[in-house]
């Protein structure tokens, strides 16, 4: 009994951190799904893309792909350079993940900017069951997205009032994680590298190009910076 | 539909691999050491802060400061949620207001 109650906690931890997600994921789903639908793609097409791909940007990148039936090797490679900064997502994740049994393979491939977000912010009380709430709140998001590209699809077009800006609430969901990350972190230099790092390259390469040269160049400068850095970790501990 | 159906799964298809194999990375590189290297298990604890950041200035990549409205809306509501979240703690306070004063904004002060 008591572990069905740890198991019923876990859930509703989960459930509670995946919140915020739902808010972004349902409307920027329904987004997705509106234009996937406009482009002539049902609800089949919306579920099974939300569920292999599940990577918000690229999925939005995908339609004109589509429209416009471009060559699969110009999908590849625009794919990788979309989703290049995910490579970074999973090295503070790989011991965690890896003793997470059938879970593994699933948490690897569901690590999306905002799943990664809570995961590194999130701290799991004395009573919940960590992998679990890791796993659900996974789990979660991922449902919330498929929920908002279906709804996108079926009911989008008689949303009566207009959503524009709503998209929003990532951004401002990233600068909550951020603040909740700089208040538990023993030193902002990493931050301040990877601000530095990303505005420099923003302003030198563009939009478009930017965010796997400035995240390799911030990796670069933190690896440059280990022993300082542990060194004043240790000294705040 | 433009293109036939064989043809959209196969872009489906690509994207997802793609994508899949840019979140495995890591783990196919480290995930079969006994140990995880210790530069790695370093980074994996430094990187967040930093991937924040980098994550908030992805976000508002696309604004234009050359002109009106200079990704003021923007730059506005994001000082909104950050003194918010700091005042109140509360997640849902920050992002639904910080999405409010950005709605707002652009129908109002900013409107084009």
């Amino acid at each position: 009994m008591r572990l069905k109650r740890k198991i019923k906690k876990t859930l509703l931890f989960a459930l509670k951190k995946s919140i915020p997600i739902a808010f972004g994921y349902i409307f920027l789903g329904i987004a997705f799904g509106v234009l996937l639908q406009e482009a002539g793609y049902g609800v089949l097409w919306a579920f099974g893309g939300s569920l292999f791909i599940y990577a918000g940007s690229m999925q939005f990148v995908m339609i004109p792909l589509l429209i416009a039936g471009a060559p699969l090797v110009t999908v590849a490679v625009m794919t990788f350079l979309i989703n290049s900064r995910h490579i970074f997502y999973g090295l503070g994740f790989i011991d965690t993940f890896r003793r997470m049994g059938f879970k593994y393979p699933y948490m690897v491939l569901s690590l999306t900017d905002e799943t990664y977000a809570v995961l590194s912010t999130c701290k799991y009380p004395a009573d919940v069951d960590k992998d679990r709430a890791m796993f659900f709140i996974a789990l979660f998001n991922h449902c919330w997205w498929i929920t908002g590209s279906v709804l996108g699809v079926m009911v989008g077009t008689m949303i009566p009032f207009d959503l524009t800006g709503i998209d929003f609430c990532m951004t401002a969901l990233f600068v909550v994680l951020f603040i909740n990350q700089m208040k538990q972190s023993a030193s902002r230099i990493p931050a301040f590298i990877g601000f530095c790092s990303s505005i420099f390259f923003l302003l030198l390469l563009g939009p478009a190009n930017f965010i796997l040269p400035s995240l390799s160049f911030t990796v670069l400068i933190l690896a440059i910076l280990k022993e300082r850095l542990e060194k004043m970790e240790a000294g705040v501990a | 539909m433009a293109i036939g159906v064989w043809d959209a799964i196969a872009i489906f298809a690509v994207i997802a691999v793609v994508t899949w194999i840019t979140r495995a990375l890591p783990f196919a590189l480290f995930g079969n050491k006994k140990a995880v290297p210790k530069l790695i298990s370093y980074l994996g604890k430094v990187l967040p802060g930093a991937i924040m950041a980098t994550l908030v200035i992805y976000c508002l990549r696309l604004i234009d400061l050359t002109e009106f409205p200079f990704g003021l809306a923007e730059l506005l509501s994001v000082i909104v949620v950050a003194a918010i979240h700091i005042w109140k703690r509360n997640i849902f306070w920050s992002i639904s207001s910080g999405t409010l004063c950005y709605m707002i904004l652009i129908r109002t002060v900013f409107a084009l």
